[in-house]
């Protein structure tokens, strides 16, 4: 697709400059069928984004009743019905290989949709070139009045100060929304309002206005261009049969002006439907020519097929000379064959049947999760200890987790050296032989507890020793096994 | 710039002149903002070494027009710490002995606190866990020279066994061989007697009314009459099974031949008062407090 260059051109227009000038993009206005989806999807993410630390979700008293909220202080983390604590935090992982896996499948399939259609950076970008547009016009209009630049008159210096003005409010949202889910969310925004948030609410605001401002608005496609490893990455990721936004060259080339293709059309030579009108170069907001081939710029978003399609359907050519494909088809049709399109290979396979056992198994996970826990830690030093009368005792570190939302009474068994006895330290239980204990919401307690085998049933080495830990009310059991040992 | 007047056909740029197995490596200049950033940063790092201690002295370094030291920070957090502690080993010192261990949160606070303190003072002769040694007690178990009780532990961590101070447990075993009370037939035979108090075997050929009557006329003054021991001497029970310094014929012989007298220091006027509670519980807590 490259066209060899000339050398002698090439030494005048490239030698070795130290840095480039940051090429500014004005992407044109576009509307068509990617466009849409990318509205919708938008639209979508922002609504999720924004309102979500808004839902509510009843957990009972005490506790929080916000759908989505992550208890730094308590270490608690909630998503509607889940609940997950500090040792759970495998859910996290689980949910992070998911989504990388989901990652690859995407791009097996359709390319980059995530940078194109889902990537804050590229819908917070979209967003930006919108106010952009609506304020200071499209492509041609915004390229004029930046090239008039030294003359700045009170409309051109009020338009700007709008648009920094919205984008500068849109930042803040981002940014207000994101401490949203570490607070109960309509608390938080009475404190902000009242400046009564604590100081590290407002650094976040802060850092994430910031950010979004500069990275939305400024920094753009330079992001993905320079920045960001994924483009990299996924590289090395795709395959052959991937469909990407590809410029169908064999129906394009020879491309040629309108007027001029219609003549050569009449004199019977074969030219493209492409006719060179850069309308998919105009709506790009990497500012590439996807008609050079796939480019790692290219972030995928399908706008310049949109463009393309509006031209062709106003020149009553077959749309779509631009669209998702891959070289294979480009091949195919010149050979004369029909395209074939793989949506189903070992790759795409693979990949779905990981997704669908680690997701299987989380959910599993979720599904079994016990709500009564109960860890045991033999003391080590000493392990075992000789009473007076001749008894063996040996001490332990039990600790007992409550994840429901109410205190329970936990009484405490042990199934151990015949006749052995068990006593927890600081609890004189009117049971003596079975210690209870009342265990406080949503919480976790360490105890002693000692365990003795009277002399005459003193055990000749070490065994087994369960512990059961029993919810009084609910009957819900766990347990833990240790070893009883001999000194 | 144009040493490399290498160039690459297909994306029209020169290369660095760089090449592994056939790929060239283009020459692709960084964007301007970049080179900006990075011109940025190297300034910020001057500005740093002004600001910061941050070069090497021959015999110290740059401090730093802010006077900035980590050590100082240090201090700070550590001092806060202390003051987060102070708080709540107020409550400690305040709540009555006998509460502590009926309060989960002050238990637990004395646990964790008496534990560390344990580590860092008690270990070296109690073991890290309190599981003693050869004439230093297991404190897991349930016998006890000076008493077992919160208060009597208190009382021994405070003052110490033989250790100068007034208040402390003072009484010894005798040396009833050096001083010549006993002669060496006799300490066998008496030796041999307290084995069989505990039920462990005597050796062949000893007399055991003989060896009841020495132990009458000079060792139940302070392990009574019944061998069972006095806490107000320190006088270990001699019926049980647990043994300090060991229970077999010979170590018996040496220890009623030249006696035992195992000190133990006194901490008060070295740890605060709240600590020395925490000790005492956590003591207490290891399961043979009474
Ligand atoms: S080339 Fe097309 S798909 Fe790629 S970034 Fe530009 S407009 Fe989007
Ligand atoms: S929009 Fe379509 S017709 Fe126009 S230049 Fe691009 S590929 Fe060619």
């Amino acid at each position: 697709m490259n066209k060899p260059v000339n050398p002698i051109d090439l030494q005048l227009e490239d030698d070795g400059p130290l840095y480039v000038a940051q090429k500014k993009v004005y992407p044109q206005s576009v509307s068509g069928t990617f466009r849409r989806i990318k509205w919708g999807l938008m639209a979508f993410c922002l609504g999720v984004y924004y309102l979500l630390p808004f839902v509510r979700w009843n957990r009972g008293l005490g506790a929080p009743d916000q759908a989505v909220l992550v208890d730094l202080p308590n270490s608690r983390f909630y998503f509607f019905f889940i609940e997950l604590w500090p040792q759970e935090v495998y859910y996290f992982t689980g949910l992070l290989i998911v989504a990388a896996i989901t990652l690859f499948l995407m791009n097996s399939l359709g390319g980059r949709i995530w940078c194109g259609y889902l990537c804050p950076q590229t819908v917070w970008t979209d967003l930006f070139y919108a106010v952009e547009r609506l304020i200071e016009g499209d492509r041609r209009e915004r390229m004029r009045k930046n090239a008039a630049r030294g003359t700045m008159k009170l409309q051109r210096f009020s338009e700007l100060l709008l648009k920094h003005s919205i984008w500068l409010m849109i930042a803040w949202w981002t940014g207000g929304a994101w401490v949203l889910y570490f607070n109960d969310a309509p608390t938080l925004v009475k404190q902000l309002v009242t400046f009564q948030a604590p100081m590290l609410a407002y650094i976040w605001i802060a850092i994430l206005t910031a950010t979004t401002y500069l990275l939305a608005g400024f920094m753009r496609e330079q992001v993905c261009v320079y920045m960001c490893p994924w483009p990299r990455i996924q590289a090395a990721l795709t395959d052959e049969w991937a469909l990407n936004v590809t410029y169908k060259y064999d129906h394009g080339e020879k491309r040629t002006s309108l007027k001029k293709a219609n003549e050569l059309r009449a004199l019977g030579e074969s030219v493209g439907d492409c006719i060179d009108c850069y309308q998919c170069v105009a709506v790009c907001p990497t500012g590439i020519d996807i008609r050079d081939g796939a480019q790692l710029d290219c972030i995928q978003c399908g706008l310049c097929i949109d463009a393309c399609d509006t031209v062709m359907t106003k020149i009553g050519r077959e749309t779509r000379l631009i669209g998702y494909d891959n070289d294979i088809n480009i091949h195919r049709r010149q050979a004369g064959k029909p395209p074939i399109y793989r949506i189903v290979r070992p790759r795409t396979v693979v990949y779905f049947a990981m997704i669908a056992c680690v997701g299987a198994l989380m959910l599993y996970a979720l599904l079994t999760r016990t709500l009564l826990d109960v860890n045991v830690l033999h003391d080590r030093n000493p392990v075992a200890v000789k009473l007076s009368d001749g008894s063996i005792r040996n001490a332990y570190t039990v600790r007992l987790l409550n994840k429901r939302g109410f205190d329970r009474v936990i009484a405490i068994d042990i199934d151990g050296p015949v006749n052995a006895t068990v006593h927890v330290v600081g609890v004189d239980s009117v049971t003596p032989e079975r210690p209870m204990i009342i265990l406080g919401r949503d919480q976790t307690t360490e105890l002693r507890v000692l365990v003795t085998a009277p002399a005459a049933n003193n055990p000749e080495k070490s065994v087994p020793v369960h512990f059961r830990i029993t919810d009084i009310g609910l009957g819900e059991v766990a347990s833990a096994t240790d070893n009883f040992v001999t000194p | 710039m144009t040493e490399h007047s290498d160039f690459d056909q297909v994306s029209g740029k020169t290369t660095t002149g760089h090449e592994w197995d056939g790929i060239k490596e283009l020459n692709t200049p960084l964007p301007r903002w970049w080179v900006i950033t990075f011109y940025l940063t190297i300034v910020w790092a001057i500005g740093y070494w002004i600001v910061y201690p941050a070069w090497p002295l021959l015999w110290s370094h740059t401090t730093g027009v802010l006077n900035y030291s980590s050590r100082a920070d240090v201090a700070v957090e550590l001092a806060n710490l202390e003051k987060i502690r102070g708080d709540k080993m107020v409550a400690l010192g305040a709540a009555p002995l006998a509460e502590i261990e009926k309060d989960p949160a002050l238990l637990a606070l004395a646990r964790a606190r008496g534990k560390t303190v344990f580590g860092d003072n008690c270990a070296p002769c109690h073991g890290s866990g309190g599981a003693g040694a050869k004439g230093y007690p297991n404190l897991n178990d349930d016998e006890w020279l000076w008493g077992g009780s919160l208060d009597q532990i208190m009382q021994t961590i405070q003052f110490g066994v033989r250790s100068g101070h007034p208040k402390a447990h003072e009484n010894a075993m005798l040396a009833f061989g050096k001083d010549g009370v006993l002669k060496k037939d006799q300490i066998v035979t008496v030796a041999n007697y307290v084995r069989s108090l505990s039920g462990l075997s005597t050796s062949p050929g000893y007399n055991k009314s003989a060896g009841a009557k020495i132990f009458a006329d000079n060792c139940a003054a302070c392990h009574g009459d019944n061998a069972k021991g006095n806490q107000e001497l320190g006088a270990p029970d001699l019926t049980d099974k647990i043994w300090l310094y060991g229970s077999d014929e010979a170590t018996l012989i040496e220890t009623i031949s030249n006696g035992r007298a195992g000190v133990m220091p006194t901490w008060v006027g070295r740890l605060d008062p709240p600590t020395i509670k925490a000790l005492a519980v956590y003591v207490h807590s290891l399961g043979g407090g009474k």
